[in-house]
């Protein structure tokens, strides 16, 4: 077995163990939900419209839109937003398979029923129910594939799955940890789908024998999964614990896992809540949830302040570290050395035909050039201050995966990327990064934030100071360009950084 | 026992006349032959005297107590009622189909095994073998027997049966048909049963009504009806076993 796969299917327990929870417990509660509201639909018919008509509603708002929504929503990141958005997706077919089940119950039985004297109480729950039991089963079986499936997007939030190895996977391309978490993720909704099936015919043949074995299946695999989980809880481990909190690209998972050798080694229980949403960590880091993150003095001046007039590096800083001390209690500890700044970078052998090396040669060029940016890079103030700074029109600009993006910009689908300077694949793929004479990308230091309880920690503090002003550009770049490129994993890339760093994690 | 006064049923606001205008008293310990041809309203006649069809009009006494004055639940536990569809619980053994009105008045579990037990012996039913069964696992002819069992369950005085014996051979049908009377008077039961086989009616029943088209044209014991059957449409009703007699003779004959 290579050391890649062995690496990845350490995580598997863990995240195969809160995935399940995190299913299991949006599928309870959905289940809990749907089945009185699909037997009030039945008994109060003017409800059948409207709450059909939601749970359809909420079916088609998209997962991943859904699961972000939760977090601004419910002022929380982790367990809870993931738990309740995936509740939501479970409920259609559980309600719709109930309803229609309890409706196609022949009438001549219903009749039955009513003629022996039943209630209509009685009716339902010792006459239609049992006989649109295969049907509900059915539709908790649908519930069941679905949201096995849809858990995986619940990293984002900050609620550990099996998504982490394809979130973290897609961004450092590490395939074998996209693989691995696919697969996983398959193979459980796989085995549920399989045991309820049983269940299903179990109650379609009223085999109690069979019943009961798919029910004990069923237990085993909860109980087996959730067991890494349970135990981790209760062993003893008296270490303190620290989270260290991630946005969703390489250079992060690399620094977490430098912190987190670091934070190991002076006593302390260091866990990574990966592949975060930008604006998730940050509130993940006031709510408490997190305690140690790595963040960029460009966003937070931009993003978080509000601001976008210009200002030197050193201005910025103190800025910053005012602001968030001031309106948040978070300490930001000091730059690590390098930026890592948004950045235009075009193929160079394009560069060179066209005599551009500074954003101002663009001015031409713009209005014929295809811009590629991440997710985030047309939505936030540098795009605009890039607009205002050099006055440029684009023909077309194209939000992608950043991951794809510098694919498509070796291979000429589009001119120009809006890349970061510290990125493995600028080097790699050949792009040269324009000069910025006018200064519209705010300086972006890499600096550690500490939340309250990492600042009030001179242990965490010792541990981490080394780390200030030890890691320059270069050798961020060289870090990341070990996992992009060469596929060592983020742990090695992480060791090495920090010898090299002089910091001995 | 049973008593209905001027009782109609209409559906699609009075355009449809299910049942018009029937009134008919059922003495205590008598069988009473609803007769008819399809869709002339023998089972509407039958669930509006246990209230599973609302009276349009008229008034309906049973146990010499208004049927409105009393819940219609309680009314229907009291009542056996024999389906013309069988109506047996697919989900539920024969044992469970059996109990189930005693179940929902709440008799203890050994008292309903104990029933269940009688009752298959009454209708012929070997109580270790049959009540485990599923009703799927049963022949038509035995399903209904089952019904009938369900029916008397919680020991019913009055007994309403729509086409009980209608998935029967002819050899088991006159069987059955046999122990329904022997039980009807051991347990001094008052019957309504609802056919459309002229056979059946002459000889089950203490009395007959005959139906037409939602009313009730003729009435009587069998002797009563064979030999003055007023209605032309009584009449040609019970010259058919006769007909069908003579002409099964004359088949015999030329046969030897
Ligand atoms: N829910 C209903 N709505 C409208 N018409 C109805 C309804 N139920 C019954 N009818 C009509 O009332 C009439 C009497 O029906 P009923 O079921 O009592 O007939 P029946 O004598 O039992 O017939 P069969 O021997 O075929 O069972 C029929 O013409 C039928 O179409
Ligand atoms: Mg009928």
């Amino acid at each position: 077995m290579s050391d890649v796969l062995r690496e990845q299917l350490a995580l598997l327990p863990e995240y195969l163990s809160r995935h399940l929870l995190l299913t299991v417990t949006a599928l309870a509660v959905g289940i809990g939900i749907s089945f009185p509201l699909a037997i009030a639909v039945t008994r109060v018919r003017l409800l059948k419209g409207p709450v059909l008509a939601l749970a359809s509603t909420i079916q088609t708002i998209p997962s991943l839109a859904l699961l972000a929504l939760m977090v601004p929503l419910l002022r929380e990141i982790g367990f809870l937003p993931a738990v309740i958005a995936l509740t939501l997706y479970s409920m259609l077919p559980v309600i719709r398979n109930t309803v229609t089940g309890i409706e196609e119950v022949d009438p001549n039985l219903i009749e039955a029923g009513r003629g022996l004297g039943m209630t209509p109480r009685q009716l339902l729950f010792t006459v239609q129910v049992p006989l649109a039991m295969p049907v509900i089963i059915a539709g908790i079986r649908t519930a069941t594939v679905w949201v096995v499936g849809i858990a995986t997007l619940s990293t984002p939030v900050g609620a550990t799955s099996l998504g982490n190895y394809i979130f973290s996977g897609l961004q450092t391309q590490n395939y074998t940890a996209v693989v691995v978490g696919c697969v996983a993720a398959a193979a459980l909704a796989l085995v549920l789908d399989l045991l309820i099936r049983i269940m299903e015919i179990a109650s379609a043949r009223r085999s109690r024998t069979m019943a009961a074995v798919a029910a004990l299946g069923v237990l085993l695999v909860i109980g087996g999964g959730l067991a890494p989980v349970l135990i981790s809880r209760s062993s003893i481990d008296n270490r303190p614990g620290v989270v260290i909190g991630t946005k969703t690209f390489t250079e992060q998972y690399i620094l977490a896992s430098l912190i987190a050798g670091r934070l190991e080694s002076a006593g302390y229980r260091a866990r990574i809540l990966d592949s975060l949403g930008s604006t998730v960590v940050f509130d993940a880091l006031i709510a408490g949830k997190v305690d140690i993150y790595i963040d960029y003095t460009g966003t937070l001046w931009a993003n978080h302040m509000g601001r976008n007039d210009r200002a030197t590096a050193d201005d910025v800083l103190r800025e910053v570290t005012e602001w968030l001390r001031i309106e948040h209690g978070i300490e930001c500890l000091g730059r690590l050395g390098f930026e890592n700044t948004y950045a235009l970078a075009m193929p160079r052998a394009d560069a060179e035909r066209l005599g551009i090396t500074s954003i101002d040669d663009l001015f031409r060029h713009a209005p014929t050039m295809k811009i590629g940016g991440d997710y985030e890079f047309f939505g936030r103030p540098e795009w605009e201050s890039l607009h205002a700074a050099y006055e440029l029109e684009f023909a077309q600009t194209a939000s992608m995966d950043s991951s794809l993006m510098y694919t498509a910009v070796a291979s000429d689908e589009i001119d120009i990327i809006a890349a970061f300077s510290t990125d493995g694949r600028i080097a790699a793929s050949d792009l040269v990064v324009l000069e910025d004479p006018r200064s519209a990308f705010p300086p972006y230091d890499a600096v550690i934030l500490l939340g309250a309880h990492a600042a009030n920690d001179p242990a965490i503090r010792s541990a981490l100071l080394p780390l200030i002003g030890s890691i320059n550009d270069d050798r961020m770049r060289t870090a990341n360009m070990r996992v992009d490129i060469e596929g060592e994993s983020v742990n090695a890339a992480a060791h090495r950084l920090g010898l090299s760093a002089g910091g001995g994690a | 026992m049973i008593s209905l006064r001027n009782v109609s049923k209409t559906y699609d606001n009075g355009r449809i006349d299910a049942v018009r205008d029937v009134s008919l008293d059922v003495a205590e310990g008598e069988l009473l032959v609803l007769l008819g041809e399809s869709g002339y309203g023998k089972t509407t006649t039958l669930k509006l005297v246990n209230r599973l069809i609302e009276r349009s009009a008229g008034r309906i006494d049973v146990g010499g107590e208004d049927i409105d004055a009393t819940d219609p639940i309680h009314l229907r536990r009291r009542i056996g009622y024999v389906f013309q569809g069988i109506g047996l619980f697919p989900h539920m053994t024969v044992g469970e189909n059996i109990g189930t009105v005693p179940r929902l008045l709440g008799w203890s579990r050994d008292d309903i095994d104990k029933r269940v037990a009688e009752l298959l012996e009454l209708v012929g039913l070997t109580p270790s073998a049959y009540t485990p069964r599923y009703p799927r696992e049963l022949s038509g002819g035995q399903q209904q027997r089952i019904g009938v069992a369900r029916a008397l369950a919680a020991r019913p005085s009055v007994l309403l049966m729509d086409e009980p014996f209608g998935a029967l051979d002819p050899i088991t049908r006159v069987q059955i048909q046999d122990e329904l009377k022997t039980l009807q008077s051991s347990l001094g039961l008052t019957i309504v049963l609802v056919t459309h086989d002229m056979t059946e009616a002459l000889l089950l029943a203490d009395r007959i009504a005959v139906m037409k088209e939602g009313q009730i044209v003729g009435r009587g014991s069998p002797t009563e009806l064979m030999t003055n059957p007023g209605h032309e449409y009584v009449k040609t009703l019970m010259a058919m076993p006769k007909r069908q007699a003579d002409r099964v003779e004359s088949i015999a004959k030329a046969a030897l």
